[in-house]
């Protein structure tokens, strides 16, 4: 298949949906870049779906407006919106074959019946599917299926594919690989795409922009690895890999945990109360005894879980918070691990030690 | 270890006798428990069915014979009730379809909870007998009655339409008692599509027609299927309703099995008559599945 035409970049502005009395949508922008790939994460029940149900023109918002390059397409029937959609469930046509199925969109626009037949043999080979044109739904595996609704859903050139947890439904593996597949396919054809996941792993994997969602709103919306280093709430912190929170107290500009003076390099405000983020593993053993360093906290180390290559372990630094340590399993790094129930001192650096409004 | 306790055979195979036995053993067991079941089918049905069959064999001075269904043959009245019966047949589960397919398919598009008063409100005709019902058609449509006086005092028509006593009636009450057995099953098999692929279709490109004639109706074919087959069926064997909305001008199979049996005593020729319908219709029911319903439930259930 032949990269597609001019990629296009969708404007969305002011986007509002209730249910009754339920907010589900709440004033929500959001640009995404011609040829961008942009993840919509969230929990469930944050909106996502619906968001995409609006862009596709199968729920009708409250208000808002979606350009999509300059042309208002809010009150554009589904049909004519010209957008491929990757359904969860793929919802491929049952009583139809595989090249049925992808022959389906090229049908409805009137190609000539040899454009359709090559058109579809060339679709089936970008999904490495070649020679499964003639097998019934039915007779797909999980990750067969997933790729003619790919197939589908892309063989017309649409200007944007929408995707709405395609992967959720195959195993780790499987989804691994079909995650490299999908950001291989994006860039060889480079369309607009808007991906939705609750997970956060694939969508650092696969983004260039990933916009987190919470309760309708969007948090924060950032390339994933300035999301990682600067979440900028609560949620985010927490959401986008794990986060170790300690409540400070800023005074006169400094934040202090109990008696702790600390550092930070974040931008603080001159006073209130905050909340430290602090990712696992960058959270250091300090050497016992001397005062020098910056950001040491005294504490009692807790319970140690094994993962395979790393171990994770609580410490408890007092008011009844709990630190999270990570490291990779070494030599070194596990003949040093204090015993549990023993007083240790731990550091962060200061470019490591973000804070976030407390929640 | 396991292999203290295992019994190696003669074969080799790992526990493989036990196994094989206790498999045996659960499918006597499944067996055991069909039997009360089974037991019951064959006093209620084959054993009867068996007796008509063999009833039809054996002519008045109880002789074996098949004069009874040389009769069927040779006679033109009883080939004309078979033409009525099939026509009829037709006919109304061609009308259930015209009225019964629009109904289905609206009462699937509503929310769950406005359905279900429409079902219930398609179903209501049950709650009473056939009999009252037919009788009720009669007093609306008959010569003098409210939809012909309503047709003429209107000054729609000049002349009351004959709705009764012919080929309409017949259809117009079978019509009516049988719609919910086809709208049923297809509402059912509407509210199993799943609609994101329904959504997939128009998101594809295809206009709301196109996606009903080319997803909607092929995926509710299934349901379809069910419900023509029973309204079909049914209809062959109507008694109550031919009888009396035909006005005994139109004669079905089932009221020339009445006559055969009652006025003429003729047990022989009732039963004959019986196991030709019986069969006719197994071989209908043989046909749809053949071509339809075995095509449907293999390829349809793909979900
Ligand atoms: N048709 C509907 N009627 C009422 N509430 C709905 C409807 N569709 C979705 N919701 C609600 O909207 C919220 C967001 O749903 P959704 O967009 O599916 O979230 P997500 O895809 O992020 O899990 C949920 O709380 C859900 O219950
Ligand atoms: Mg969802």
């Amino acid at each position: 298949m032949s990269t597609l035409g001019a990629a296009l970049p969708i404007r969305i502005r002011g986007i509002e949906k209730k249910y009754g009395p339920v907010t589900i949508l709440q004033r929500l922008d959001l640009d995404v870049a011609a040829g961008e790939f942009l993840t919509l994460l969230g929990p469930s029940g944050s909106g996502k779906t619906t968001l995409l149900m609006i862009l596709a023109g199968f729920v009708r918002p409250d208000a808002g407006s979606i350009k999509i390059g300059g042309d208002e397409i809010i009150a554009a029937p589904p049909h004519r919106r010209n957008i491929g959609m990757v359904f969860q469930n793929y919802a491929l046509f049952p009583h139809m074959s595989v090249s049925q199925n992808i022959a389906f969109p090229l049908r409805q626009r009137r190609v000539p019946a040899a454009d359709i037949v090559r058109r579809v043999t060339s679709a089936l080979e970008m999904v490495r599917l070649n020679g499964y044109g003639e097998r019934r739904i039915n007779q797909l595996s999980g990750g067969q299926r997933q790729r003619v609704a790919l197939a589908r859903a892309m063989v017309f050139e649409p200007r944007i594919v929408l995707m709405d947890e395609p992967l959720s439904a195959l195993d780790k593996g499987l989804r691994e690989h079909m995650q490299l597949e999908l950001r291989d396919l994006h860039r060889s054809l480079g369309m607009t795409t808007i991906y939705v996941t609750h997970d956060q792993r694939e969508a650092i994997t696969m983004s260039d922009r990933i916009a987190v969602m919470n309760g309708g709103a969007i948090e924060q919306i950032d390339r994933p690895e300035a999301l990682y280093a600067h979440p900028r709430t609560h949620f985010v912190a927490s959401f986008i890999g794990e986060s170790s929170f300690i409540p400070v107290d800023i005074r006169d500009g400094v934040p202090w945990f109990r008696d702790a003076k600390l550092q930070t390099t974040a931008r603080t405000s001159s006073s209130g109360r905050y909340l430290m983020s602090v990712r696992p593993e960058k959270v250091r053993l300090a050497a016992a005894g001397g005062d020098d360093g910056i950001n040491i906290l005294a504490g009692v180390m807790g319970d140690v879980i094994y993962q395979g290559d790393s171990f994770a372990c609580s410490i408890d630094i007092g008011d009844g918070v709990k630190l999270t340590m990570r490291d990779y399993c070494r030599e070194d790094t596990m003949a040093r691990l204090p015993a549990r129930g023993e007083s240790i001192r731990v550091s962060i650096a200061a470019s490591d030690a973000i804070l976030v409004e407390a929640g | 270890m396991l292999s203290s306790q295992v019994n190696a055979t003669v074969d080799g195979g790992l526990n493989q006798d036990t196994l094989r036995r206790e498999a045996r053993r659960e499918t006597w067991k499944a067996f055991a428990l069909l039997s009360p079941g089974m037991a019951v089918v064959c006093l209620a049905i084959l054993v009867p069915i068996g007796w008509l069959f063999a009833l039809s064999l054996f002519d008045e001075q109880g002789r074996p014979s098949f004069e009874n269904y040389a009769r069927l043959v040779e006679q033109r009245s009883y080939i004309q009730t078979f033409i009525t019966t099939f026509q009829i047949a037709f006919t109304v589960t061609g009308v259930c379809i015209v009225l019964g397919y629009p109904l289905a398919y609206m009462l699937s598009q509503l929310p769950r909870r406005i359905a279900q008063i429409g079902l219930i409100c398609v179903l209501l005709p049950f709650w009473t007998s056939v009999l009252v019902r037919t009788y009720a058609w009669l007093v609306l449509l008959q010569r003098r009655g409210l939809v012909n006086t309503w047709l003429t005092d209107l000054g729609i028509v000049s002349q009351p339409i004959a709705f009764i006593n012919n080929f309409n009636g017949v259809v117009i009450g079978m019509t009516h008692i049988l719609l919910p057995f086809l709208v049923l099953p297809l509402y059912a098999s509407m509210r199993s599509i799943d609609k994101d692929c329904l959504r997939a279709s128009l998101n594809l490109g295809a206009s709301p027609i196109a996606a009903f004639w080319q997803v909607f109706l092929p995926l509710s074919i299934p349901g379809l299927v069910s419900g023509v087959v029973m309204v079909f069926v049914l209809s062959l064997g109507f008694y109550i309703t031919p009888a009396l909305m035909g006005g005994g001008r139109v004669v079905m199979w089932a009221m020339r099995i009445e006559q055969t049996a009652s006025l003429y005593t003729n047990w022989g020729a009732a039963s004959a008559l019986g196991v030709v319908l019986l069969v006719t219709t197994l071989i209908i029911l043989g046909l749809f599945q053949w071509r339809l319903g075995s095509r449907a439930a293999a390829a349809w259930n793909a979900r």
